[in-house]
């Protein structure tokens, strides 16, 4: 490697040292090293990096036994992988071309429900294949050399050299007798660091406009209806039954927040109700509406078990009793499912007469206070 | 000076004259000799943080070619696919596409599960590798900023794990978002408006698929990614630490160079944990999405459970007990907030700071290369298993309902085994743990002063039997030990110390002549074969017998 520019101060060529280089270069020439084997250069270079190779098991003899069974394991293994890879080629192409389709369907039962396992059996036995014939390979065959390394603990030179320049660029700038481009130094970066977050405003919305948790689209005269749309009627209901109902009004049936269950009580039931204060007249006859949103963490309350009047939340176990205005007896719950007041209308069928007196679901910060 | 083509050591070879090409364009020889010579330690517990290092690289992978089919839009749509018991029925887009990607998509179904299996192995083995650093000891200094750094990508990796497992937006994960959302709005004083923030208004809104799913393919990954890389750079700047043994000091790392080694096995390890999660992928299904339906507010199924680094969330939520606390004005802070947000906040903070805890409580700020055993350390070894014990049982209680149902036992009961348990076992734990480690030293100790039980009994001239030990150094003029215990295992078997030669090698048939095997032990110096003459054990460690001379039983250097 030669270089052809003449000009002054670009003799040599990047193999060609300056005067402030220093190194390994210097201390060993290429002559030097061009005399050393291979495994002479390597524990070199090691050492340079702070490695020596304390002891070194050597792999099997060439030609022995060991090795040649070793070799065979090996090379075993690394073939089962390859073949394993192209039978899952085989059958992630074939399948709907030579094989039978992979698609889903609930009639057959054949090949569809094989070809995602094996896709997954062949592409893991291959590739463990893999992974084990490497560990095989590096176990078996590579010789087994202890290494030493030394660790440094940093050093000082580095420490004081690198402390200096840090220093010497902070006493040139100045900025110890400078006070006023300090102090402007922090407005500014306190004001961009404030003015690059402020567009993250635009997630904040304010929750108490509005008043979006503590309300329902239950109003005055909505119909309760099935999930299929059907108003109810009193009478619907056999005893001891529970339905789920939305409000009547688009979409009703996927708000987050409207389900409601209405529960027709049997007669003993009935006898042993006990309306929370105030709310004695939400019930029509022996039927109670209350929330199905769990005012625990919002998952719907759905196991009713008549026989103890109680409902469960299947995620968190809290327990509501249906004749005591659905006040929690079990669990980490710690409000009354809100009840809904119900009448019948002209026509008969099941209305709301207002919308929840209270926020139903999830408790919350000032949830009282609205 | 300049060089010709002929100088000493100049490649010959085309492949030579190419490297020498790049290398002197990208100068990159002496950055490659110092990667290839670094030296790693050998032994099993370091491979555990390489898995969840390999499985982040699956999970990258394969969650790109899910990105390819996934629609991130709760757009309501009727679903037309050709899983026929969904047909006509309305759902979000992201549920629609996560079914099609299940069923139409060729392999779909395959990259999917290969993506949850991975998530569940990425974070098992991150909690492992956390273990093993703590109760090794491996947080101490200088390696405190590293720690952080874990805990920091565990708490993100659980963060990736509930934002991946929301997108599907089906029955399971709609109930998972309906706990996040009231999570959230049981936060004293901005509650309502960090819900309000995170989820566009009230639950569930129309963005709450698409935040997450930013979070999860973007934000989260890019921040792991970097965490990753600055854990790595510090960990090689820093080296490995290792366990103490024979010629290990605080100062070096005895083991393998990465080259050809550690990289071969490096290697092989990924294919491994990349097989194991494919085949795992294919063959056991998880998530069969399909099976819950599409989310729907008033529906749940019973037996709702979240993916088990969730579990214990939901467990400490189940046994919670019903405390509102109501403060004057009418403001109140829910029950709610305290199992999840205020415990996990703790668990999460404690862990973190653990090694300044324990930095002041012990005085100990010495920089540590070497690691410790757990029993060594019993104190910190009972604190772990005292952690263990509340973080496994509230994992335990948040299945209550299974148990309930699989064993016939009342739910209440078994809340009230989940809230009495959580209090009672971990000081159980604390005690046990202390004492099993107390025990293992004291052993440590006996063995390294009277020697290995041989299992030889020896019947004395007066009558009396003895069991003959072997010691494992020199021994003083009462037959006692000299050695002193040093933090590394002791050999506790005859065959530890190499008191039986070596297997013959081959599986059904012999490989290697037994007298070959014999000759070479005699020549290491190992097994009894070399000192014959010295087989006759005639002590029993006791000062009566005048101890025994030293030869013979070195311990073993400890090999791969």
């Amino acid at each position: 490697m030669t270089t052809r520019d003449t000009r002054p101060g670009s003799t040599g060529g990047a193999d060609v040292p300056g005067p402030l280089y220093g190194g390994p270069d210097d201390d060993y020439t290429p002559e030097q090293l061009a005399a050393m084997n291979r495994l002479e250069l390597d524990r070199l270079g090691a050492r340079y990096d702070g490695v020596e190779i304390l002891h070194v098991d050597p792999g099997p003899e060439p030609g022995s036994v060991l090795e040649k069974r070793a070799i065979r394991q090996v090379g075993t293994v690394f073939g089962l992988a390859g073949l394993f890879a192209f039978l899952f080629v085989v059958v992630y192409v074939g399948s709907g071309w030579f094989l039978p389709d992979w698609q889903w369907t609930v009639t057959e039962g054949g090949w569809s429900a094989f070809f995602t396992p094996l896709l997954g059996l062949l592409m893991g036995l291959s590739l463990l294949c893999v992974g084990f014939g490497l560990v095989l390979f590096t176990k078996k065959l590579l010789p087994h050399e202890t290494a030493v390394q030394d660790k440094h603990d940093g050093s000082h030179f580095d420490r004081v050299t690198a402390g200096a320049t840090l220093v010497g660029g902070y006493h040139n700038s100045g900025l110890g007798r400078r006070k006023l481009i300090t102090r402007s130094l922090a407005l500014m970066g306190g004001g961009v660091g404030l003015m690059l977050i402020m567009p993250l405003g635009g997630l904040i919305k304010n929750p108490n406009r509005g008043n979006p948790l503590g309300t329902t689209s239950w109003a005055e005269g909505v119909r309760l209806l099935r999930n299929d749309g059907t108003p109810i009627r009193p009478g619907d209901q056999e005893p001891g039954s529970l339905e789920t109902v939305f409000p009547a009004v688009p979409g009703g049936n996927l708000q987050a927040d409207a389900a409601t269950m209405l529960i027709r009580l049997r007669p003993e039931q009935v006898a042993n109700l006990e309306p929370r204060a105030g709310q004695a007249d939400f019930a029509y006859g022996e039927y109670v509406a209350y929330s199905k949103i769990c005012t625990h963490a919002g998952c719907p309350v759905s196991l009713y078990e008549q026989e103890t009047s109680k409902i469960l939340c299947p995620c968190h176990q809290s327990q509501f009793d249906v004749t005591q205005g659905a006040k929690p007896v079990f669990g980490p719950a710690t409000r009354a499912l809100p009840q809904l007041p119900i009448e019948v209308d002209d026509e008969g069928y099941f209305v709301a007469r207002s919308d929840y007196i209270e926020a139903v679901g999830p408790t919350y910060w000032n949830r009282e206070r609205i | 000076m300049a060089r010709t083509a002929t100088a000493p050591g100049a490649p010959t070879t085309k492949l030579g004259k190419a490297a020498l090409e790049v290398d002197d364009r990208m100068l990159l020889s002496p950055w490659l000799r110092r990667t290839m010579n670094k030296v790693y330690p050998d032994h099993w517990s370091f491979l555990l943080g390489e898995i969840a290092l390999y499985s982040f690289l699956i999970l990258l992978l394969s969650g790109t070619y899910l990105t390819f089919f996934f629609d991130a839009s709760m757009r309501e749509v009727v679903y037309e696919g050709s899983y026929a018991p969904l047909r006509g029925v309305e759902m979000s887009a992201a549920y629609n596409s996560a079914l099609n990607l299940s069923f139409d998509v060729r392999g779909g179904l395959f990259m999917r599960q290969l993506h949850h299996w991975a998530a569940l192995l990425f974070v098992a083995s991150i909690v492992v590798h956390l273990l093993r650093i703590f109760f090794t000891g491996a947080f101490r200094r200088p390696r405190e900023t590293n720690w952080l750094i874990g805990v920091v990508m565990l708490v993100l990796a659980l963060l990736m794990g509930v934002t991946g497992y929301t997108l599907p937006d089906d029955l399971l994960s709609g109930t998972g978002l309906r706990i996040i959302s009231a999570i959230l709005l049981s936060v004293p004083v901005i509650g309502t408006w960090a819900h309000f923030a995170v989820f566009n208004g009230d639950f569930v809104g129309t963005e709450i698929i698409g935040r997450f799913y930013i979070l999860h393919v973007l934000l989260i990954p890019a921040i792991l990614l970097a965490l990753i890389a600055l854990h790595l750079i510090i960990l090689v700047k820093q080296k490995h630490t290792q366990f103490p043994g024979a010629g290990r000091t605080e100062h070096n790392v005895v083991g393998n160079r990465l080259f050809p080694t550690f990289a071969a096995k490096a290697t092989g390890l990924i294919f491994v944990v990349f097989g194991v999660c494919a085949a795992l992928g294919g063959i056991v299904q998880i998530n069969p999405i399909w099976l819950w339906g599409p989310y729907n507010p008033a529906q749940v199924s019973a037996g709702s459970q979240p993916d088990w680094y969730i579990g214990f969330l939901d467990g400490s939520t189940r046994i919670f007990p019903p405390w509102d606390i109501n403060l004057p004005g009418d403001y109140n802070i829910p029950a709610l907030f305290w199992p999840t947000v205020v415990i996990a906040g703790l668990m999460f903070t404690v862990l973190a700071l653990y090694p300044f805890i324990e930095r002041k409580l012990t005085g100990d700020t010495a920089a540590h290369h070497l690691l410790q055993r757990p029993r060594d350390v019993p104190v910190r070894t009972s604190l772990g298993a005292m952690a263990l014990t509340f973080y496994l049982w509230l994992m335990v209680a948040g299945g209550n309902d299974l148990i309930a149902d699989k064993f016939d036992i009342s739910l209440n009961a078994m809340t009230w085994v989940g809230r009495i348990g959580v209090i009672v076992l971990p000081p159980i734990a604390y005690v046990v743990t202390y004492r099993i480690c107390l025990g293992l030293q004291q052993h440590d100790r006996e063995v390294l002063e009277h020697g290995i039980e041989t299992g030889v009994i020896r019947r004395l001239p007066s009558g009396e039997f003895i069991e003959v030990h072997q010691p494992l150094g020199p021994v003083d003029e009462h037959g006692h030990g000299q050695l002193a215990y040093g933090g590394a295992p002791v050999p506790k078997r005859m065959n530890h110390v190499g008191g039986a030669r070596r297997a013959i090698r081959g599986f059904f048939t012999p490989i290697e002549e037994p007298s070959q095997v014999e000759l070479e032990q005699r020549a290491e110096g190992r097994g009894l074969a070399t000192g014959e003459p010295d087989r006759e054990l005639t002590s029993s460690g006791r000062p009566a017998d005048g101890g025994r001379p030293s030869e013979g039983g070195r311990p073993q250097e400890p090999r791969d």
